[in-house]
């Protein structure tokens, strides 16, 4: 049973959310309300009443732990749904994210929404199915082989009338385990699976009144800013609360070295947080940046350990002619566009938040472990945040507000400045990467090493330290979260020798976080810059030198459609013709998920430095495609960030603070950069559909750096690729 | 405490406030619970904010309410409706024009204010009117599909 709220008090909390999804998706929370005040929600993801909901109305609800962060899990998983239950996709809802209703699915990264979610809700969807058609059986008398679903109905397939959903179980539990071999749909039948349809949220982002975490308001809310220190890990000396009485309303709250305000308006209160004085104590326990490299290289170590062991590489490579070389990839912020926000309302023993949290029962366990509450008192409450690639801020400002709430005993509204959000998100970690191979006389890669040298994530970590908590002297878990940044450093091609050998480093310079696709960008950048460097050694093309190397035939098919699409002319690099150049790039992501590869075009000027991404060409297999259209967008979404993060993006800071606070200091892709993207996919109907949020980042980097290396002959290890790296690159 | 009166969405709105330069994005959120334009920097660096005042595409977070008074003030919410959205709107809804969506109300807002002035601005214009509005998602491509759309050159 949830304690934090009763079912009146959730209705009526839910008041002003049930206001703007009504604006975007009309029905939506209305229906899921209702479904919820019913059946005493299950959240027990064996049981189909834990996902799926089917109103009086006859239309449905599903209840998904997985949530919509802008990918567009909002309609696939409602086409998944549908396709299983014969219904169409505009009679279901979706809620997401709420502790109290939706099943744990674990959290919402690593590509895994329609994977694991999605295709868990699918089994769910066909055992209602089942269920629903045994009903029908059941009251009619005639066999369940007589009976299919169509449009919210269980009809007979010989034709004839139909007896509604809402008629058989509406607003009634199916009271059944999910079958794991309950029938699914033949794919040859697919009407909802695979067509491109729209969001059900855009209409209401474009006209403004979608709700956003940002947006979100309840009764007697205060708004709530974090005064940060100055350096990280100063102490807090000292506060003079008279500094901030010009403002009448606003109130100072001090937990230990947590420090913030709260005022009934959100301009007082950031105001107050820029006129409060704090003394804090000098701190100085960062690297800086200039000193990553070398502390990379030079530990504390935890271990090494070999990841890829195939023939003898060493031995291999001492006796051929080796190509060498090093690259680096540097911390980087998520860069979210609104800095995060929550909102917690912690009273009377109980917390409910509201959170763009990717994992909104894990974080329920670290909430009520910060206020010792007992879990079944603490509901986390998902609402779209600002794009989120990874762990950015938002767990943190649910912190922040958790403990501002609890202080004042209202709730509190907080969102971050700029600064903040720049200075204080979790940061992909650094990494650097050796390699060393050789071709053989056969033209072919004879032998591959690659060390690399990267922070340890911890093990069994519950949650990121959150700042908050540590300000305060809250107890938590001591550790850092990487994701699995270790994955693809092999190549995806046969060679008869290699070796993948990791240096772990013990800590992060910088707190660090996932970031999308955690790593393997980076590896990815390693290994298809390396391939090419390979290609370069053998006087081979770039394309033909992949596909001698591979015998997936998935793989291939992506590589010659991503050729064809950006019209590619076999030779050898560099490019006959200095400052204009092509490169390529392909990944079989984790060696066992999607298929990518990529192509573009560049020009780069020589005496500036500058390089501009004329045209991008993408081939992608992710198996069964649920929606071509938030497919694409993925896609899209994938390469022109990635191109912004090796064009533009590093973390400045010195030994106190991160210094790219803003936009300026932190630059990013802008529209005038922004090249024609062309994008081939692959539909494989009756392939398990994969992950897409994070694949067809991964060639970028290489693509490009294969591509300048093309146009200039030069190559460019390090990113990301300033004017005077590219300009040092060609000198 | 001063009081001013904007003029928005084609309504007068009184409001007082306690610091004359608090920025016209606060009121708009936080008094008149107009929340389409987004807080995304408080710098005028990122375009968020957008509103259209007097014709011009402004960032409301660098814009004190007391320099907004007396001026006409178009927020997101004033420039389409639900039921009948600007013909921008529609395109970014064709487009499907939004990952996350937490810059795009800043994205129409600037679109509209330069094919007002240029209804018919090609790509490369397009992408010079956006280029002091970010996107982080990487939608660029169908915004800018969605501009050209708006601007009667739809390509598919």
């Amino acid at each position: 049973m949830i304690a934090a709220l009763s079912r009146r008090e959730f209705l009526q909390a839910g008041g002003a959310l049930v206001i703007g999804f009504t604006l975007s998706a009309p029905g939506f929370a209305q229906r899921a309300a209702r479904a919820e005040s019913k059946l005493g929600k299950t959240l027990d993801t064996g049981e189909v009443d834990g996902f799926i909901a089917v109103n009086g109305d006859g239309s449905v609800t599903i209840y998904s732990g997985k949530v919509d962060l802008g990918q567009g899990l909002r309609i696939a998983i409602p086409q998944m749904a549908a396709e299983e239950l014969g219904i169409g996709v505009e009679q279901i809802a979706m809620v997401e994210g709420d502790t109290a209703l939706t099943p744990d699915q674990g959290a919402t990264a690593g590509s895994s929404g329609i994977i694991r979610g999605g295709v868990q809700i699918r089994q769910a969807a066909a055992t209602a199915r089942e269920t629903l058609i045994g009903l029908a059986a059941a009251r009619t008398g005639k066999p369940a082989a007589e009976f299919d679903t169509v449009d919210g109905e269980v009809r007979p397939k010989s034709g004839g009338t139909g007896i509604r959903f809402g008629d058989l179980v509406g607003d009634k539990r199916f009271g059944v385990r999910v079958d794991p071999k309950a029938k699914l749909r033949d794919p040859a039948s697919y009407r909802v699976v695979g067509q491109p349809l729209a969001r059900p949220d855009i209409p209401g982002k474009v006209n403004g009144r979608h709700v956003f975490v940002h947006d979100f308001k309840i009764e007697g809310m205060l708004h709530g800013r974090i005064v940060r220190p100055p350096s990280v890990g100063a102490k807090l000396n000292a506060v003079d609360e008279t500094s901030i009485k010009s403002i009448p309303d606003a109130r100072v709250v001090r937990i230990n070295d947590f420090l913030g305000v709260v005022a009934p308006n959100e301009w007082d209160a950031v105001s107050a947080a820029r006129m409060l004085k704090a003394q804090w104590s000098e701190s100085a326990p960062l690297l800086g940046a200039d000193a990553v490299l070398a502390w990379m290289r030079t530990g504390p170590f935890d271990g090494d350990e070999t990841l890829v062991k195939k023939g003898d590489a060493r031995q291999a490579l001492a006796a051929a002619k080796k190509v060498n070389a090093e690259f680096y990839w540097p911390m980087q912020s998520h860069g979210s566009m609104g800095p995060s926000c929550a909102v917690a309302d912690v009273r009377d023993g109980n917390a409910t938040v509201w959170s763009a949290s990717q994992a909104t029962h894990r974080f329920r366990e670290t909430i009520a472990k910060a206020l010792a509450l007992p879990k079944d008192a603490v509901r986390v409450v998902y609402l779209d945040g600002s794009g989120c690639y990874g762990m950015n801020g938002h767990d943190d400002a649910a912190a922040d507000a958790v403990l501002l709430s609890r202080a004042v005993g209202r709730p509190v509204r907080v969102q971050w400045s700029r600064e903040d959000e720049h200075g204080w998100d979790p940061k992909a970690p650094p990494q650097l990467l050796s390699l060393e191979g050789a071709v053989g006389d056969d033209g072919k890669i004879a032998a591959w090493r690659t060390e690399m040298w990267i922070p340890k994530a911890t093990a069994s970590l519950p949650n990121m330290p959150l700042l908050a908590l540590d300000a305060a002297g809250i107890a938590q878990t001591p550790g850092i979260t990487t994701g699995l940044i270790s994955q693809n450093g092999d190549p995806p091609y046969a060679v008869p020798h290699q070796e993948v050998l990791v240096h772990w480093l013990k800590s992060s310079p910088l707190r660090p976080s996932n970031f999308r696709a955690p790593g393997k960008v980076a590896n990815l950048f390693a290994v298809e810059s390396f391939t090419d460097m390979l290609a370069v050694a053998a006087r081979r093309d770039p394309v033909e030198f992949r596909l001698q190397g591979l015998s997936d035939p998935r793989g291939i098919e992506v590589i010659r459609r991503t050729a064809a699409l950006i019209g590619w002319q076999p030779r050898p690099s560099p490019a006959p013709n200095f400052g204009s150049g092509r490169g390529f790039a392909y990944v079989h992501y984790k060696h066992n998920e999607s298929y990518v590869a990529m192509a573009m075009e560049v020009d780069v000027d020589k005496a500036s430095g500058a390089i501009r991404v004329r045209r991008v060409a993408c081939a992608h297999d992710c198996g069964l495609i649920i929606n071509p259209a938030t497919l694409k967008a993925q896609i899209e979404g994938n390469i022109l960030q990635t191109l912004s993060r090796t064009l533009f993006e590093q973390v400045a800071f010195d030994r106190s603070r991160v210094t790219s606070i803003d936009w300026a200091s932190y630059p990013i892709l802008r529209f005038p950069d922004a090249p024609e993207i062309q994008i081939d996919l692959v539909n494989r109907p009756t392939e398990p559909p994969l992950g897409a949020g994070e694949a067809s980042a991964t060639p970028v980097p290489a693509a490009l750096a294969n591509a300048v290396y093309d146009a200039v002959g030069a190559r460019v290890t390090t990113v990301p690729f300033t004017r005077d790296r590219v300009r040092a690159a060609i000198a | 405490m001063p009081s001013f009166t904007l003029a928005v969405n084609g309504e007068a709105k009184t409001v007082e406030v306690r610091d004359p330069d608090e920025p016209l994005l606060y009121v708009l959120r936080d008094r008149l619970s107009l929340t389409g334009a987004k807080f995304g920097c408080g710098l005028g660096q990122c375009g968020a904010c957008t509103v259209i005042v007097d014709d011009e595409a402004v960032r409301s977070c660098r814009m004190p309410v007391s320099k907004s008074a007396g001026k006409k003030i178009t927020t997101i919410e004033g420039l389409g409706t639900p039921d009948k959205p600007h013909p921008l709107q529609v395109a970014f809804v064709t487009e499907q024009a939004a990952q996350c969506g937490y810059c795009v109300t800043g994205m129409v807002m600037t679109g509209a204010a330069a094919l007002a002035r240029k209804p018919n601005l090609t790509r490369e214009e397009a992408q010079q009117a956006l280029a002091g509005n970010l996107c982080r998602c990487g939608t660029h491509q169908r915004i800018l599909h969605a501009m050209l759309r708006a601007a009667g050159k739809a390509t598919a």
